[in-house]
């Protein structure tokens, strides 16, 4: 059963979401204020994260930075701004995916399931350890977990499903469309500006020189590859 | 005919009119300075001449044998030319039809019948000017008289002598006046002109501030002001300008406030009532799934507010994508895609791939720089609206029209086959909650779907019209650039660095 902690300040919307999702089977701690957030994330240890991004005292940018710098828990933004410049700043600040309120229950369920399924997704290859080297990058696609010169690198479920959707076929090139239905199960039509922005977060922690990236590279007027060995 | 610009401006009329007043001022000063001057000098040289010429006639008269023959009237006439210590005349004496000269041989060619006649029949000193062979000479004859006791009237002699003086230094002095007037209406006209450029800059330069200004104006930089410069007429333009200049501001400031103020309540309305709906919209589902198990009328209720809780959502949202547009904070997230199967994505993912004919390019063939939400968005208003207020079958075309100097451009086509639009609703199609007819209140959409998809197509750099069919049913067109100046700016970054 998925533990989701969900931070929304307005108290309507708040029981409403907890009382749909609890009815989709999830177990659910909701919670007014960022800093209440931050404790449940420790207490409670949630499988997924849905975050209001207009929260009272701390904002939700704030919140999800602070989630972030230490853990890589799913996280879901709900935005009612419609607010272009929030969605990715939201996303930057390492958000795996956004919903614009009011939403749809079974819209926000999908999307949790969704974000889920970017963790546990290669749950089946179980125990056996499958290394893929590309220089310094390490991949373990049984382990889900990848190294960089030797490091560990810790990876939110968007920019691990990512670089494995990627890294398994090298050299392909990828649209954004593509990408956007293969990672975040959106439509076609999604926002193009997860895949950017998803890209741009995972080089970061790979390590990437700035404008020369070695592993995913940009595809002009295409998309993305992982790198041809 | 019509002047040249250059030739109209108010510089070179200025210009023109100073020089011809200056030349006339300078010519008729000239003018009159030179006749009267002439007339001075040559009256004064000719008084003077006329009264030596009495004293040395009347000084030698009494020397002379009367009658005179040949020879005295020779020596009389030479001896008058001697007594002129300038030694440049010539004299005539006469005396019935003998003649001697002064000069030997010299034809007086100078004396004119007229004057010889004057001579002949009056007692005073006869004069004329006259000019032989380009060189102007005076002419003086004097009548010799007997006056036998003062008081007397004199008595003519029949003798006369006549004197030919050239006027050479008269001429001179006339021709150096001539000069001076010249030489005075160059500079006179030189500084005309100097003053006319002074005087058209002064005029011309508060003229083109405000010509530009104006203009200034116009391009929609309304805090445009003058500087007023002293307190003449062109100064009160100026002044009457920046008043005019501050009124417009200030109108089309309110105006602007009052705008922004109404759709920053529409902005807000819909804010305010999305938080509401989202409670509601999280539970729609809930009274979706438990309606089976309801009396009827409970289940009839619970089916409204849902449906109605999902209307009004999409009303709501309409409103802000409307509101955003309104603000200017549309983006555009341009990503190169390819057009005809984003087009079947669209009909898939609302299941009307059945519903709608396509006649699209093969795959890979169309592609172009779109943000793919937005296309979606236009497709399924445009594909919509003809399922909803059109007759099937309904056709989507797909295609790329060559614009000389604008670039290729995607066309879409939306037809139908149902009555078409009346010509009296045509240019309210892409009005917000335009309804046709009262029959139509209570569609699907939410009034403001193709307001919404003509935005869209515009943020895009297109164009859409609608239209009837000769053949019947409405037909919805759509162009957008394919090629975009700067689309790399809407690409997301490492864009230029990493390929290959």
């Amino acid at each position: 059963m998925p533990r989701v902690l969900l931070i929304e300040d307005d108290r309507a919307v708040r029981e409403a979401v907890r009382f749909a999702l609890r009815r989709q089977g999830h177990e659910v701690v909701a919670v007014a204020t960022g800093e209440e957030g931050l404790s449940e994330l420790r207490s409670f240890r949630p499988d997924v994260v849905v975050l209001d991004l207009m929260l009272p005292g701390m904002g939700g940018l704030e919140v999800c930075r602070r989630i972030r710098a230490d853990s890589q828990v799913p996280l879901i933004m709900a935005t009612a701004r419609g607010d272009d410049v929030d969605v990715v700043v939201g996303l930057e600040a390492g958000a795996d995916d956004y919903v614009i309120k009011p939403v749809q229950a079974r819209v926000l369920e999908a999307r949790i399931r969704a974000v889920l399924r970017r963790v546990g997704g290669a749950a089946a290859g179980e125990g056996i350890p499958r290394f893929e080297t590309y220089g310094g990058l390490t991949i373990d696609r049984s382990g889900l977990t990848v190294t960089c010169a030797g490091r560990p690198v810790a990876l939110a479920p968007s920019e691990l499903r990512l670089l494995l959707t990627l890294s398994a076929s090298p050299g392909q090139v990828f649209s954004r469309q593509q990408l956007l239905e293969a990672v975040w199960e959106h439509s076609y039509h999604g926002d193009a500006r997860l895949v950017d922005a998803c890209v741009k977060r995972l080089r970061t922690k790979m390590g990437e020189p700035p404008g020369q990236p070695r592993y995913v590279q940009t595809v002009r007027g295409f998309g993305y590859r992982f790198m041809v060995k | 005919m019509k002047l040249p610009l250059f030739l109209r401006g108010l510089r070179v009329r200025l210009l023109v009119a100073f020089a011809l007043v200056a030349a006339v001022s300078a010519l008729t000063t000239g003018g009159l300075a030179f006749r009267e001057a002439r007339i001075a000098v040559l009256q004064q040289s000719q008084d003077d001449v006329i009264k030596r010429f009495r004293e040395h006639v009347n000084a030698l008269a009494h020397r002379l044998s009367y009658p005179p023959d040949q020879q005295g009237l020779a020596t009389f006439a030479a001896e008058v030319a001697r007594s002129e210590p300038s030694q440049n005349w010539r004299v005539l004496a006469t005396y019935g039809d003998l003649s001697a000269t002064s000069a030997p041989n010299d034809s007086f060619a100078e004396l004119t019948p007229a004057l010889r006649d004057a001579v002949g029949s009056r007692r005073a000193a006869v004069f004329q000017r006259v000019s032989h062979n380009g060189v102007s000479s005076l002419v003086v004859g004097l009548p010799i008289t007997f006056a036998n006791s003062p008081g007397e009237t004199p008595e003519l002699s029949g003798m006369a002598v006549f004197l030919t003086i050239s006027q050479v230094y008269e001429q001179d002095a006339v021709a150096a006046l001539v000069g001076a007037v010249e030489r005075a209406t160059l500079p006179a006209l030189a500084v005309a002109v100097l003053l006319a450029l002074l005087a058209a800059r002064g005029v011309l330069r508060p003229v083109r501030a405000l010509r530009h200004a104006t203009r200034s104006m116009a391009e929609g930089r309304l805090d445009t002001r003058l500087s007023v410069n002293g307190s003449d007429e062109l100064a009160d333009l100026s002044h009457a300008f920046n008043e005019t200049a501050a009124a417009l501001e200030e109108s089309v400031a309110e105006l602007r406030r009052m705008e922004a103020r109404a759709r920053r309540f529409a902005a807000d309305v819909s804010h305010e009532l999305r938080t509401p709906l989202a409670a509601m919209a999280a539970v729609t589902d809930v009274l979706d799934e438990e309606a089976t198990v309801l009396g009827a009328d409970t289940a009839t209720a619970v089916g409204l507010i849902s449906e109605e809780t999902r209307r009004l959502t999409r009303l709501v949202n309409d409103l802000m994508e409307i509101s955003r547009f309104d603000a200017g904070a549309a983006d555009l997230h341009l990503d190169e895609i390819d057009l005809a199967e984003s087009v079947q994505r669209t009909l898939a993912s609302r299941a009307w791939s059945t519903e709608v004919g396509t006649d699209l390019p093969p795959p890979g063939v169309l592609r172009g720089q779109v943000d793919p939400r937005r296309l979606d968005v236009i497709v399924a208003n445009l594909v919509g609206n003809a399922l909803r207020h059109g007759e099937p079958p309904i056709r989507l075309r797909l295609y790329v029209r060559e614009r000389p100097g604008a670039g290729p451009r995607a066309v879409i086509e939306v037809l139908d086959s149902g009555p078409g639009i009346p010509e009296d609703v045509l240019p309210h199609v892409f009005d917000r909650f335009y309804k046709s007819d009262a029959a139509r209140t209570r569609t699907e959409g939410s009034g403001l779907g193709l307001a919404i998809t003509a935005e869209n197509v515009r943020l895009h750099g297109g164009g859409i019209v609608a239209g009837n069919r000769p053949e019947g049913g409405a037909v919805f067109t759509v162009e957008i650039p394919l090629l975009r100046e700067g689309v790399l700016a809407g690409l997301p970054e490492g864009g230029e660095h990493d390929t290959p």
